[in-house]
């Protein structure tokens, strides 16, 4: 063993299935289970038997999924340690969140292949299984960071340096005051560093807060006159996001329903379109129908012709939406490229936004995509929140970060000690270094040699 | 056993004296007996971090910090208010004392020889090596082929004379011998030391025996004569008004003024008169530092210049360090700072000779003159020696093991600058460790390495063997990631117990330090349950003692847990035991930092299981599937000691650790280390 520790993962493929495990093993693998996990039958888990029961989460006591929980015992496991296997329903999100409960309650992600690993360190494997797994872990790794690195491309590793880049010129202050305690360094006031810096943690620590969403998705209506572009919109949300996820079963076949993932957000677009066209104006906008789909939406899209003038019946549509978040979306900006929005004319109390976009063309889409996500993350806790951290080992790490920001900002405005403040810091900053995989050492030498006069 | 050495700067001297100790008979070369452990550039030693090395040494049984503590002008605290794992004291020592006391030390330790000599040549050889034929045939190895065991490996060290030396065991400590060369403005000459010659051919046998070489630079800025200086336009720095020392004594509390009592004041003679405000009713006699400042027309001086800077003129090409850069470099990178600090500091108690700390230059000896009598201060001085920069090679990353040992030559120990550090304290404790385990070597028992949560020298070794250095190397408190657990008020807890059983400390001082320990932890306990209650008469008591009253109950450990709150304060209130000062110093760090104290440990001894496997020397990565090939790369450069080295290669993964591990397992090695 290398660590002492209770590793955690979800052990099936990823994707979905019709099953999924969550796999825990180490010492604390009982009790960590014990903190999550609610028998139908009171009783405590017995190595080798089989419990049906409930994940609840414990800070809130809701019901995540319905399980069955096995403890094997050490050494009569896979590993040779203590394991707990929950098996669930087998979404990606629902074990997503699993996962995380077993995080939060003491475990660590475990590294690719650990399990095995482990397995084998215990002599639960034999030798040529062990030069089976090298291969296994060394596929798992590359995986792995090739995942990591699609998720680096994007904006949470933007957002993690830039709060890294602040933190580390902070760290550096600190440092040269105590490395190079008779040079002369301008004092610095760093409580607004930290303050920022542990504002911006806790936000994407909020974003990834935010359960409901993620649990029941989000339903989102596009509303418009004939041939604005309602149908090829929803196909271009669809296909720019081409990892669809659960599709979540719809409760009407009267509109057409897709699921689409919206940066991570599994969001069911629902088109009005394809209403009969009668000469009844409001028949023909099928206004009932448009009622009933808004009643169960999260979110309206509110689709016109930007190359149109407004009419009476966009006005009688937007009036529909008056109770609900509307987002106002000028389809067919592909003849005029970089078409700023026009305004919209009418009053509504609950606007979220204004985009042009082109189906055609893609153009404004990823704005629309964007402006979708943040209005539904209005609903939760992050304000104005563009983007949510899904991923439950970010989750883990950032938590880790922020805990560290709240010592180093609490122990700032008491006072303590400067190597106190910088190793706190540094607990943060290694954190958040875990989501960017960057070190502090040669980095912190870099910052100080190169923004302070150093040399007494 | 037989030893040598070449070189006696602060790793030669500490090494010499380690294998001295434990038992080795021991040969001390160096070119000049009088230089022994010659400060070559600033006459201070400690510092942020550096402090922490001299105290570790000194927990070791080490020189460095007694023969410091007998010779400095001045002592002062830094870091005083910024947390107590960063403490650290500083001195400045006169340089001449400090030299001849380490000869006295040395010349005054059993076993060990000192000689002058220049080394020209190392020549290994070995009879009947495994799978190398018969060994080496050289008339030079006839004399002592029949005292080599075989497959023994020997040394034939060769003096500048022609004399032959033979040694089973042998550590170099070359500083900025190895090929030096000295270069001021456009002149440049050989040397390894101003007025020192340099060495050429060791440098070219290093290279024939495979050690690939770098070029490193590093300089030394003006001596200046005190008697030209207008004192009145300085600002006078001074030592400390309270006792203060880098060596651990306990002769005053232990009642055994013969274990170790601190050092009497050593100067007889007052100090030198050029030098105002000495300080001379206090503890102990000081002389102060005095501060100057640049100027626009300075750096006027030194742009107008640059061209005839060899900085900047392309004749240095050595990589020098950028936490100590030349007073042209501050300059040219940092062009909108108006002045930069010098600080003079005299050499010694009564030379006029004053080092100009922060003036560290290479520019034209004119330029120099020039550039300092711009200052107020310093409008008539004269130079007494020029500032150079220095040139030199050292051994690339790779070539030694985490025991300091050379991996090309058994036996072999490199130790300073040679591994591309700077620092007299850094040297020191490489040497410290070399010695150490160039012994252990000789007598056939595993080497003593030190982790990275035990003690500044561990992260300054480990440093040494996973990272790729490109500038010369220096510690800093931020290399070390388990400082609260590491700092100077516990040296001794941490270290002096692996001294008694290497034979380098007496068992009365295992015993002393083993009572503190004891003690401290004994009394932290008592503390914890020592129950206080916010009555009257606790108040009364505690008002008395110019403390707040209580509020709530607490406990004694509570009270102290105030950072304004010491141990002495409540002790006659609460009726709490007497306890000697640093056992008292522990109980209170404990308890006002506990709770950051433990978090660390708590992250050292999780990482403790990988750093305690051992990976063996002859693993071959080659056979190794599955590793990508970056990380083979990496791990064959360094050959880590351990699993935690490895794991902290750049480029070596997480996954790449569980196929070493995997490795290990199936040769069953990989026990956890022990320190014996």
């Amino acid at each position: 063993m290398m660590y002492d520790d209770t590793i955690a993962a979800i052990a099936t493929p990823p994707g979905e299935g019709g099953v999924g495990i969550v796999r825990l093993s180490g010492s604390h693998s009982l009790p960590i289970a014990q903190a999550i996990f609610r028998p139908r039958r009171p009783g405590p888990l017995r190595s080798h038997r089989v419990r049906y029961g409930q994940v609840v989460d414990p800070s809130d006591g809701r019901v995540v999924d319905e399980v069955l929980a096995v403890l094997m015992q050490a050494p009569r496991s896979f590993t040779g340690e203590d394991v707990v296997e929950l098996s669930g329903h087998g979404g990606t999100l629902v074990m997503q969140e699993v996962l995380g409960l077993t995080l939060a309650a003491g475990a660590r992600l475990a590294h690719p292949g650990e399990f095995s690993m482990r397995a084998f360190l215990n002599g639960r494997m034999d030798l040529t299984q062990a030069e089976a797994i090298l291969d296994i872990i060394q596929a798992q790794t590359s995986t792995g960071l090739a995942l990591a690195q699609a998720q680096l491309g994007g904006w949470l590793a933007r957002e993690v340096r830039r709060i890294r880049t602040d933190l580390l010129e902070a760290l550096a202050y600190v440092t040269v005051t105590i490395d190079f305690p008779e040079d002369e360094v301008d004092p610095q006031d760093l409580a607004p560093t930290l303050t920022a810096c542990r504002q911006a943690v806790e936000h994407l620590l909020a974003t990834a807060d935010q359960g409901v969403i993620y649990r029941q998705g989000a339903r989102v209506v596009l509303l418009g006159r004939p041939n604005v572009g309602k149908s090829s919109l929803l196909n271009a949300l669809l296909r720019t996001n081409r990892a669809i996820v659960t599709p979540i079963p719809g409760t009407t076949r009267d509109t057409l329903e897709e699921t689409a993932n919206l940066d991570g957000i599994p969001v069911v677009l629902v088109d009005t379109a394809g209403i009969s066209e009668s000469a009844d104006p409001i028949e023909r906008l099928g206004v009932e129908r448009s009622r009933e789909a808004l009643a169960l939406a999260d979110l309206a899209l509110l689709v016109l012709d930007i190359h149109q003038p407004v009419s009476r019946d966009d006005r009688q549509i937007a009036e529909l939406t008056l109770e609900k978040p509307t987002l106002v979306v000028w389809n067919k900006a592909d003849l005029e490229p970089g078409h700023a929005p026009p305004h919209f004319p009418f009053a509504h109390p609950h606007l979220v936004g204004n985009v042009a976009t082109s189906a055609l063309t893609g153009a404004g889409m990823e704005d629309l995509v964007r402006t979708i996500v943040g209005a539904l993350s209005v609903q939760g806790t992050a304000p104005g929140g563009s983007h949510l951290v899904t991923n439950p080992r970010h989750r883990e790490v950032l938590s880790r970060a922020a805990a560290g920001l709240r010592a180093a900002t609490e122990g700032q405005a008491a006072g303590v000690p400067a190597d106190l403040l910088a190793g706190d810091l540094t607990t943060a900053l290694n954190a958040l270094g875990e989501i960017t995989g960057e070190t502090i050492t040669d980095d912190l030498l870099d910052t100080i040699f190169s923004r302070f006069c150093i040399g007494k | 056993m037989m030893w040598w050495w070449w070189g006696a700067g602060h790793a030669g001297c500490e090494a010499a004296h380690a294998a001295a100790r434990m038992g080795c008979r021991t040969l001390l070369c160096t070119t000049d007996l009088d230089k022994l452990a010659q400060m070559s550039c600033n006459p201070s030693i400690g510092g942020p971090a550096k402090s922490h090395l001299v105290r570790e040494i000194d927990a070791l049984g080490g020189v460095m910090a007694r023969v410091a503590d007998r010779s400095f002008i001045q002592i002062r605290m830094l870091n005083e208010s910024k947390g107590p794992a960063v403490q650290a004291m500083r001195v400045q020592a006169d340089k001449r004392l400090y030299a001849r006391l380490m000869k006295e030390t040395l010349e005054a330790t059993p076993g060990l020889h000192l000689r002058q000599a220049m080394i020209e040549r190392i020549l290994p050889f070995w009879r009947g090596k495994p799978g190398d034929g018969a060994g080496s045939s050289s008339p030079l190895f006839d004399p002592v082929r029949s005292l080599i065991a075989p497959g023994a490996q020997i040394f034939a060290v060769v003096t500048s004379l022609q004399r032959v030396y033979y040694a089973r065991a042998l550590v170099l400590t070359t500083g900025t011998f190895l090929r030096g060369r000295l270069i001021t403005g456009q002149t440049v000459w050989k040397g390894g030391r101003i007025g020192e010659p340099p060495s050429e051919e060791l440098a070219e046998d290093l290279a024939s025996l495979g050690f690939p070489l770098v070029r490193l630079k590093t300089g030394t800025p003006p001596r200046i004569d005190a008697t030209t200086i207008d004192f009145a336009r300085t600002e006078p720095q001074h030592g400390s008004r309270t006792p203060l020392y880098f060596g651990h004594y306990y002769g005053a509390w232990q009642e055994r003024q013969e274990v170790d009592s601190p050092p009497v004041f050593p100067f007889r003679t007052p100090p030198a008169p050029v030098y105002p405000h000495p300080m001379l009713d206090g503890w102990r006699g000081q002389l102060p530092c005095y501060l100057v400042s640049t100027n626009a027309r300075f750096h006027e001086l030194i742009r107008a210049n640059l061209d005839r800077a060899p900085l900047f003129s392309g004749i240095i090409e050595g990589v020098g360090p950028r936490y100590c850069p030349s007073i042209e470099d501050k300059i040219v990178r940092f062009a909108d700072k108006e002045r930069h600090n010098l600080f003079l500091e005299p050499e010694g108690w009564s030379t006029h000779e004053v080092y100009v700390q922060g003036g560290n230059t290479s520019l034209p000896e004119d330029v120099q003159w020039d550039m300092l009598r711009t200052i107020p201060a310093l409008r008539n001085v004269e130079l007494m020696r020029i500032g150079y920069a220095i040139e030199y090679d050292a051994v690339a990353t790779g070539e030694i093991n985490a025991d300091m040992s050379a991996r090309r030559l058994p036996g072999l120990y490199l130790a300073g600058q040679i591994n591309r550090t700077t620092g007299y304290e850094e040297a020191a404790a490489q040497g410290m460790m070399a010695g150490i385990n160039a012994g252990r070597f000789l007598r056939g028992q595993p080497a003593v390495l030190l982790r990275r949560d035990e003690a500044y020298i561990g992260v300054l070794l480990d440093d040494l063997v996973t990272r790729e250095i490109h500038e010369p190397y220096r510690m800093f408190t931020s290399r070390a990631e388990h400082r609260l657990l590491m700092r100077c008020d516990n040296a001794d807890i941490r270290l002096t117990p692996l001294a008694y059983e290497l034979g380098l400390v007496s068992a009365e001082r295992a015993a002393v330090v083993e009572q503190k320990r004891a003690q401290s932890e004994e009394l932290s306990a008592r503390l914890a349950g020592w129950r206080v209650f916010p009555n009257a008469a606790t108040n009364a008591l505690l008002a008395e003692a110019g403390l707040a009253p209580l509020t709530n109950d607490t406990t004694a450990e509570g009270l102290l847990r105030r950072p304004e709150v010491t141990y002495r304060q409540i002790q006659a209130p609460l009726g709490l035991p007497d306890a000697p000062d640093d056992v008292v110093e522990q109980v209170e760090l404990r308890a006002c930092y506990g709770s950051y104290i433990g978090r660390q440990q708590h992250e050292a001894d999780r990482l403790r299981r990988m750093e305690s496997r051992r990976i063996p020397a002859d693993l071959d990565y080659d056979q190794l599937k599955g590793l990508r090939a970056e990380a083979r790369h990496w791990l064959k450069h360094f050959r880590p000691a351990t699993l935690g080295q490895a794991s902290r290669l750049a480029g070596v993964n997480p996954a790449d650790v569980a196929i070493l591990l995997v490795a290990l397992e199936r040769r069953g090695e990989g026990l956890p280390a022990g320190k014996g």
